[in-house]
């Protein structure tokens, strides 16, 4: 028997929230989202520690992270990023979405993260960008 | 002039209806009917054969009598307008004292207080990334906190709206204030806004809450203490806002609501709690979309059946009881990013939507709210909003004014047979507390998110800026967010260890041991212990990790 090989497999994406609030009406969306686009989604509860979402990531063997704020968690993001570069997981994207005031998304940007989503993104912008950071992160392994 | 009564059948009505829908017909085609967000059809006309005044005493009434439709008080906004409940809290203690104080100064006679997120996670400021707080609410962890917070509130002539989540340590910190400072208790009031802990399990985890069981217990500990000993205050606020955010339809989040008050009855009255009473201090929290008529008729419809589920379920005589007291928000899913000024607009119809269904508290969004925490420039224009309604538009000159309208009182029917639908299915699944338990009221939440999220992309639903009239260019600039100071959040995270180290520890641990028995003994108001402790100085942390340690953590019901 053979399974498909690693470039045929789906891309493989974990959806979460770090830090204090749950607002989780963002993430059960875009989980939705990229399942119903073909995509393997590892979706968590919110509040995760930062060294959780790591090991999420180690043992789940994902391609993308998705990292959904709506009250200031995001504040938090570029230490997932260094937690990550540290725990070998250098290539794996991170995209954050949510409400994120202008100057900080750019910080964001600068710090390592491949995109912001503000509100009102569209779908198909979304699973295509998630699709393609996906391509990028195997591509790197 | 008296009007005469309308009386059916109308002279001519028919042929004069089959005339005009030929010649609707003639133009429009068969183009089928939209739908409102709750799913029901919406017509192109409405007239006598929809609603007629014949059924005027059965459904309407006069306001301040049942069934309450046209309003709980007799004067409604005419005799007093609803309170504009504007929530702050930023910073440290001190912070929020400053913005207090400004606010005060103004003339405010009511104020709100919204704590740190890292408060209503239970945690106190020692316990999270330092980078995380002070950014959405005010640290508050300890009396001295309190005290500082308020420094500028006369705490018995002031009324407190506080976001405090179970335990409602917030509460017990406010009293332990108003005990160092000669108040009694008979003379606070206000309302403990997020006590409805159901509305966190199922639609916002932002907030501390002990594991199901533990919840329950807890929120009615609270209710009983607050019936005995602090009579002006309202323990509870049922929330239907956090179901309607997170996706519910306007009918579905009403049915939700409803069916979570009367399970909190049901609790109250097996504690042995006397409904003519204690129902007097229920309130109500809703979201105000956009949808302008269905929201109308989503309070009206509310208002009616919660007065007759009152009185005919828990056969309630006291007509004070009956009242549907609602504070209501303007929604911020409605808002856009682009073109962030059409804001001002959204909220505006969604306020107007609210006042013409009879609220008595609105908060205002501001327009910038989707792009970050309300810069105070845009707070302003949200206030400016509601006085241009009530004092230039006159909307409040008559109670009521849409009431006797076909449309109206036709979508109030609809609406209302939705909201009881809802009802009955939670009562099949065996209440609202087991419906949660099971994940049904999660899975509907899901679901809606989903269907709206299509109605948007099948076009049955537009957002000006984003699924139409987009507009290239973006030269709206956001100004950067203002953020606590690192140095001042240092200093108070320095302050609150030494208030700690300076306590009379034998105190503190005599407080904390008494509030562990007290999770384990049924018979005890645990929530009574809770106040115990933060007059004995015990933080807001502690006693969070107590009761998390003794009963349980509720964590989130992660449903696919």
């Amino acid at each position: 028997m053979t399974g498909p090989t690693l470039a045929q497999r789906p891309p493989k994406v974990l959806v979460t929230k770090v830090g204090l609030d749950g607002h989780d009406r963002g993430s059960r969306l875009i989980a939705t989202f990229l399942r119903d686009a073909g995509m393997e989604v590892v979706y968590t509860a919110p509040w995760q520690e930062i060294a959780t979402v790591v090991k999420l990531a180690l043992e789940e063997d994902v391609d993308v992270i998705g990292i959904s704020s709506l009250a200031t968690d995001h504040l938090l993001v570029p230490q997932v990023l260094s937690a990550l570069r540290d725990a070998g997981l250098g290539h794996v994207r991170l995209v954050v979405g949510g409400i994120v005031p202008d100057d900080e998304a750019e910080e964001l940007l600068r710090a390592g993260v491949a995109r912001v989503f503000h509100p009102g993104s569209a779908r198909e912008d979304i699973v295509a960008a998630v699709r393609k950071l996906a391509a990028d992160a195997r591509a790197e392994t | 002039m008296s009007e005469p009564a309308l009386q059916l059948p109308l002279p001519g009505f028919e042929r004069a209806q089959a005339e005009w829908r030929r010649d609707y017909g003639a133009r429009m085609g068969a183009a089928a009917n939209p739908r409102n967000r709750s799913g029901i059809e919406v017509k192109p006309l409405y007239s006598a054969a929809d609603w007629s005044a014949e059924r005027y005493m059965a459904d309407l009434g006069f306001p301040g009598q049942p069934p309450m439709t046209r309003g709980i008080y007799p004067s409604m906004h005419r005799g007093r307008t609803w309170s504009q409940r504007q929530l702050i809290g930023f910073g440290t203690p001190e912070d929020y004292a400053a913005r207090l104080a400004e606010i005060l100064a103004a003339g405010a006679s009511a104020i709100s207080l919204i704590p740190c997120n890292s408060v209503y996670r239970g945690y106190d400021v020692d316990e999270v990334d330092p980078l995380l707080l002070g950014t959405c609410g005010a640290t508050i962890n300890t009396v001295e906190d309190m005290d500082t917070a308020l420094s500028a509130v006369d705490l018995g002539r002031i009324s407190t709206a506080m976001n405090d989540p179970l335990p409602f340590t917030l509460l017990a910190l406010l009293l332990a204030v108003a005990k160092r400072r000669g108040v009694p208790w008979t003379k606070i009031t206000g309302t403990s806004n997020q006590s409805d802990y159901i509305s966190h399990f199922v639609a916002n985890h932002m907030f501390f809450r002990l594991a199901l069981p533990g919840s329950r217990r807890v929120l009615v500990d609270h209710i009983a203490f607050c019936q005995a000993r602090v009579p002006g205050w309202n323990p509870l606020s049922v929330v239907g806002q956090h179901m309607q955010q997170a996706g519910a339809t306007p009918a579905q989040a009403m049915g939700l609501t409803l069916s979570t008050a009367i399970q909190y009855a049901e609790d109250c009255i097996a504690r042995g709690l006397d409904p003519e009473v204690f129902l007097e201090g229920f309130t109500f929290f809703f979201d105000i979309s956009i949808s302008f008529f269905e929201e109308i008729a989503k309070f009206r419809a509310g208002r009616r059946l919660w007065a007759r589920l009152v009185r005919d379920r828990f056969g309630v005589r006291n007509p004070k009881a009956w009242r549907f007291k609602f504070h209501a928000q303007t929604s911020g899913v409605d808002l856009t990013r682009q073109q962030p000024l059409n804001n001002i607009a959204r909220v505006a119809v969604q306020a107007m939507a609210g006042i013409f269904g009879g609220l008595q508290s609105l908060h205002s969004d501001a327009y910038d709210e989707v792009l970050s925490v309300p810069t105070e420039a845009a707070a302003r224009v949200a206030i400016a909003t509601q006085n241009i309604l009530r004092e230039e538009a006159h909307l409040t000159d008559v109670i009521d004014p849409l009431g006797g309208s076909f449309y109206v009182e036709r979508l109030t029917e609809q609406m209302a047979a939705e909201i009881e639908a809802v009802i009955a299915r939670i009562d099949t699944a065996g209440g609202m507390y087991a419906a949660v338990e099971s994940g049904l009221v999660q899975t509907l939440l899901g679901e809606g998110a989903m269907a709206f999220q299509e109605r948007l992309e099948r076009g049955e639903e537009t957002i000006v800026g984003v699924t139409a009239h987009q507009r290239d260019e973006e030269d709206f600039q956001v100004k950067p967010l203002e953020r606590p100071e690192r140095a001042r959040m240092a200093a108070q995270i320095a302050k609150f260890q030494a208030f700690k180290a300076a306590r009379n520890q034998a105190e503190v641990r005599r407080a904390l041991d008494a509030l562990a028995r007290a999770a384990g003994k049924q018979s005890e108001n645990l929530f009574e212990k809770v106040v115990d402790a933060a007059v004995a100085e015990v933080t807001h942390g502690e006693i969070c990790a107590c009761l998390r340690r003794e009963l349980g953590f509720g964590q989130p019901l992660v449903v696919a």
